[in-house]
């Protein structure tokens, strides 16, 4: 008796079937806009280099109401991409204080904590 | 009239079938039944030709992998109950091609899982004389867990990286492997990293998490390789920045 294995193929919409898959491409999707927004960010260098008057035009880009929603999606995206992160850090760097591992939730509570302090710092630096 | 519960489940006989369908059976359906107690009631009395693997009933010995509604589980640990009121959808676990029925064929994972030679790799070989090696509840604790896994393979079939690269090593194997580096009788983790820390290791996951989700032994796999990838950067930092030092 001869073996005949049967392969089956993986459809294309793979990431659609189940929510944890869809979360995943979601997360792996973030990057696009953090690099739309790196370079959002570099063109603002580069029109500061070019004087005043490209440096207006530049704010004024950012400030028309399509400049304010593409910073607000771009936000959303950094927002669930830090978030999706800081829920998986126990398991990618686990501590062990005094021979006791250190709870998940308290892990997790620091990166959110350090994310308000930084955040804090940005705004004082900011002014705003 | 008594309860009964419908099972369609995907059959595939090589010998007269160029492809796989479905197959329903009506069993009796039974609070303290799961999947495999339906499958095995199929077989003796209904349809002695359905293969499928099993032996202990009792989520050790890891062989009743299979998707229950599409999701990776054991015919063992998944009761009746949970389902009642639906039809149970039963296939053979995703990613792996199909010998027979439920039967997938495992070569790929057993020559994979001997590729990061998963057991303890001493320098030099102790005398017996010398008695056993120690090692601390403490220095235990830091790997047990990893020691839980029984070879199901749910974690593959859940995870889509080992169905888009066939060469990837894959979360079971790649969690033993760290299991092993963990153990602080053994010195196999530069023999183990040749595999392990290759394109095809830990770097082909991209941390979809899974295989975590679905074990049921709680090994969390996707955690296994998450600090293998840590260490191994640490690894290259130091053999980048000190040539020639023991990691």
């Amino acid at each position: 008796m001869s073996r005949r294995p049967y392969v089956r193929q993986i459809e294309r919409s793979w990431w659609l079937s189940r929510r944890r898959y869809f979360v995943y491409m979601m997360r792996e999707a973030t990057c696009l806009f953090i690099a739309l927004y790196s370079a959002l960010l570099t063109d603002g260098l580069l029109r500061l280099s070019q004087g005043p008057e490209a440096w207006d035009s530049y704010v004024a880009a950012i400030s028309s109401t399509p400049g304010v929603l593409f910073q607000l999606v771009c936000l959303g995206f950094a927002a669930f991409h830090s978030v999706t992160w800081f829920a998986v850090t126990p398991k990618a760097m686990p501590l062990v204080v005094k021979g006791e591992p250190v709870p998940p939730k308290a892990i997790i509570g620091a990166h959110f904590a350090l994310w308000a302090v930084v955040s804090l710092i940005v705004f004082i630096a900011a002014g705003i | 009239m008594s309860d009964t519960i419908t099972l369609e489940v995907l059959r595939y006989h090589p010998e007269t079938d160029s492809e796989p369908h479905f197959q329903t059976y009506t069993v009796p359906y039974r609070d303290d039944w799961v999947v495999l107690d339906a499958l095995n009631h199929i077989k003796d009395h209904l349809d002695a030709t359905l293969s499928y693997r099993w032996s202990c009933h009792m989520a050790v010995c890891g062989s009743c992998g299979m998707m229950i509604n599409g999701e990776p589980k054991l015919g063992c640990h998944a009761f009746l109950r949970d389902y009642k009121g639906s039809v149970i959808k039963i296939e053979p676990l995703d990613h792996f091609p199909i010998e027979r029925d439920l039967v997938i064929v495992q070569d790929s994972f057993m020559e994979k899982l001997s590729s990061v030679k998963p057991y303890i790799i001493e320098d030099k070989p102790k005398p017996l004389e010398e008695g056993e090696n120690l090692q601390t509840p403490g220095q235990l604790k830091v790997f047990k867990q990893y020691t839980q896994c029984i070879n199901c393979l749910l974690c593959y079939a859940a995870c889509p990286q080992t169905a888009l690269n066939d060469s990837f090593v894959g979360p079971a194997a790649l969690a033993l492997a760290h299991r092993y580096n963990l153990d602080s009788r053994d010195c196999g983790k530069d023999q183990r990293a040749e595999v392990v820390a290759s394109n095809e290791g830990i770097w082909e996951c991209t941390f979809v998490g899974a295989c975590s989700e679905v074990c049921p032994k709680h090994v969390d796999p996707a955690a296994a390789i998450q600090q293998t990838k840590l260490s191994a950067s640490v690894d290259w930092f130091k053999a980048l920045l000190l040539p020639g030092e023991k990691k």
